[in-house]
């Protein structure tokens, strides 16, 4: 599905990515984690298409097809997905016009008719019933004001209207509390299937506890250092990175 | 009764008339030299030999010209057509309360006490452009709201010009008073029906009488061919609460003077715009809050949007009396530039004389969040739709400020129009 191949890539001259590759296939959940500063985020924008990175070398392939010169609304319409661990307000815009608006460009890119509204009505209740958001939500300005929490289950609401192949996770367990996790976790894996995957970039270990990896991946200094199962997660969690730096060394 | 018929009611007038002429003989055009035009200069639209006194009367049919109106609800209208009052385009009324024209005004007996007390008395005596509307206008909207009357439906007052001159000038001169506990909701436009170029130098006096409530609403969506310069002089009294919109995407030149003066307190002043405008046009707000007396309040905000090599101006001047202790005054103006050629000169200008206030100025000239941009293109929004979506947002704090529903929708939808895209779903 999602084949990263010797990805390198800097921000105003300062190298960041060293050299990534990864492979998930449909139906797998991957993680990514790392030290502050090892390049995470760089990695989800730089998939999701974002335009301030400058890629050097390497690949990015979706279902086999070659992302470097699509903009980021073409890939996001391919099925690529990146929940924002800063979700961006837009004031007068509210949550259902703003998904109807990102479901219609996406049927219109994909060469479909705009969805009837009886049909988005159904779909907007449905998906947001599942990651339970009462209807006063539905109404607000996107994103002004919200929670932490609000803001992350919106972004996972969005992702369950839009039906991304991946999806990318962003740091979207800072700032939750303990339910909102929960729900958020929940919705994840509700939306979870063989055909879609899901990417977890975290700091913590504390989100794996709900959505489960397959692959648990070692980010650091721009590399992908280490790879192995959940256990690895837990690992980390108890011994923190450092030991694997000495074990490089 | 048959002699007060027959009273010469526009003499009292003639002095006033007198003196504006000669300070305007004095003063001639304002021009970039002096520092309340350094920005805009109106040489160009100069050139043209306007006619002052239209030849012909032109009518214009409803049907053409509906799109102009708030036709979604019932209005009060003083429609004017080329300079001259239109009764087939209007709906007058003298029913508790008075809209009708200035015409009448001036010239009947009935009015000339009110007409003494305020034509005239809150307009600058002194700016060019005001005694020059003081020395020649005779046309405009009369509006006077009596103690405790609610106006039960909105006033739109329409100036067209139909184009058969080839360049017109036309000089409105609005009064509207508003009594004690009286309330009323305004909205002015100016319309040009085809190319041939108009100037218009309108002056509106507004009194706001004790704990009255003004809502005025200024639309500016002219063609590229009209230019207006609008002076906007307002009267406040104790408790009074006045509020001015002014939204401004059309026209080549529009200079709005727009001057508060406080006589009371617990006054609460309100001034609000968005422009959006491209190509070469060009709006310059230029405001005054005269606060002279204890705990009042004002509150501006204005957003600015410059595509192409369109050119904005902001001068907000607030100032603040000795006497105007526990004065709060606030003032925002953001912009943003879209266009590499487009310019704004931001001038916030505070002279602040009593030690107890609160006054505060925010000026941002920025380009649209790439951030933002970059969150909306993952979500599979196109960048110009993007663009289009951040551009409202960032226009829709004043928006939301508009008190009529419809007024509002029919804003948003002149913005969805003006930035080029169906924001694709329902405003």
């Amino acid at each position: 599905m999602l084949s990263i191949k010797n990805l390198h890539a800097s921000v105003e001259d300062k190298q960041i990515l060293k050299g990534i590759n990864l492979e998930i296939k449909a139906g797998e959940v991957h993680a990514i984690m790392g030290p502050n500063g090892a390049g995470k985020s760089t990695l989800s924008s730089i998939i999701a298409g974002n335009e301030n990175y400058e890629v050097s070398e390497g690949e990015i392939f979706l279902d086999g097809e070659d992302l470097s010169e699509l903009a980021p609304e073409e890939r996001a319409n391919k099925g690529v997905f990146l929940s924002f661990q800063y979700p961006v307000e837009i004031p007068g815009v509210s949550v259902t016009n703003f998904i109807k608006t990102a479901i219609n460009e996406k049927r219109k890119a994909n060469g479909q008719d705009e969805m009837p509204a009886n049909e988005m009505l159904k779909l907007i209740r449905e998906k947001s019933e599942l990651l339970e958001m009462d209807r006063k939500f539905l109404s607000r300005s996107l994103n002004e004001g919200f929670s932490g929490g609000e803001k992350k289950r919106n972004e996972i609401f969005q992702m369950a209207m839009l039906e991304p192949k991946i999806a990318i996770l962003d740091e979207t367990d800072s700032g939750l509390d303990i339910d909102a996790l929960r729900i958020v976790a929940n919705g994840v894996n509700k939306l979870k299937n063989e055909n879609n995957a899901v990417l977890v970039i975290t700091h913590y270990q504390r989100l794996l506890d709900y959505i489960i990896p397959d692959f648990v991946h070692v980010l650091m200094d721009g590399k992908i250092v280490k790879s192995g199962g959940a256990a690895l997660a837990l690992e980390l969690e108890e011994k923190g990175y450092d030991w694997i730096k000495s074990e490089l060394n | 009764m048959a002699f007060e018929e027959q009273i010469d009611v526009t003499s009292h007038l003639h002095e006033v008339r007198t003196s504006a002429i000669k300070n305007f003989e004095n003063k001639g055009f304002p021009t970039k030299k002096e520092e309340a035009w350094k920005y805009t200069s109106l040489n160009a639209i100069l050139k043209n030999e306007y006619s002052v006194f239209p030849k012909h009367e032109n009518a214009i049919e409803f049907a053409e010209v509906k799109k102009y109106f708030l036709h979604e609800i019932d209005t009060y209208k003083v429609i004017f057509v080329d300079g001259k009052f239109s009764s087939f385009l209007s709906a007058t009324t003298h029913d508790g309360i008075d809209v009708c024209l200035m015409s009448s005004a001036l010239t009947k007996p009935k009015y000339k006490m009110v007409i003494d007390e305020y034509f005239n008395k809150i307009a600058s005596k002194d700016e060019s452009l005001t005694t020059l509307n003081t020395a020649f206008a005779n046309e405009g909207a009369y509006i006077n709201i009596p103690k405790s009357k609610i106006a039960d439906k909105p006033i739109e007052i329409i100036y067209f010009s139909t184009g058969v001159e080839n360049a017109l000038m036309v000089q409105p001169r609005n009064l509207v008073i508003v009594g004690e506990n009286a309330h009323v909701q305004i909205i002015e436009r100016h319309q040009s029906l085809n190319e041939n170029p108009v100037l218009t130098n309108a002056v509106t006096e507004i009194f706001a009488q004790k704990r009255a409530i003004v809502d005025y609403y200024k639309i500016q969506n002219d063609l590229q061919s009209s230019n207006l310069i609008d002076n906007t002089y307002i009267s406040q009294k104790q408790e009074s609460r006045v509020s001015v919109h002014t939204f401004s995407f059309g026209g080549n030149i529009t200079r709005n003077n727009l001057n508060f003066y406080h006589f009371g307190e617990r006054i609460d002043s309100t001034l609000k715009g968005i422009t959006i405008i491209g190509d070469k046009q060009h709006v310059d707000h230029y405001t005054l809050v005269h606060h002279a007396s204890p705990n009042c309040e004002s509150h501006q905000n204005y957003k600015t949007i410059l595509a192409d090599s369109a050119t904005g101006v902001f001068n907000g001047k607030i100032f603040v009396e000795k006497e105007a202790q526990k004065t709060d005054a606030f003032q925002q103006n953001n912009n943003i530039l879209i266009g590499d050629k487009a310019t704004i000169n931001a001038k916030p200008q505070l002279e602040i004389f009593a030690d107890d206030v609160k006054c505060s100025h925010g000026c941002t000239i920025g380009q649209l969040d790439e951030s933002a941009m970059f969150y909306m293109q993952q979500r599979g929004i196109p960048k110009k739709e993007a663009k289009a979506l951040l551009m409202y947002a960032f226009s829709n704090e004043v928006i939301e400020s508009i008190k009529i529903p419809e007024l509002k929708q029919r804003i948003t939808k002149i913005i969805a129009n003006k930035l080029g895209v169906n924001l694709g779903f329902d405003l």
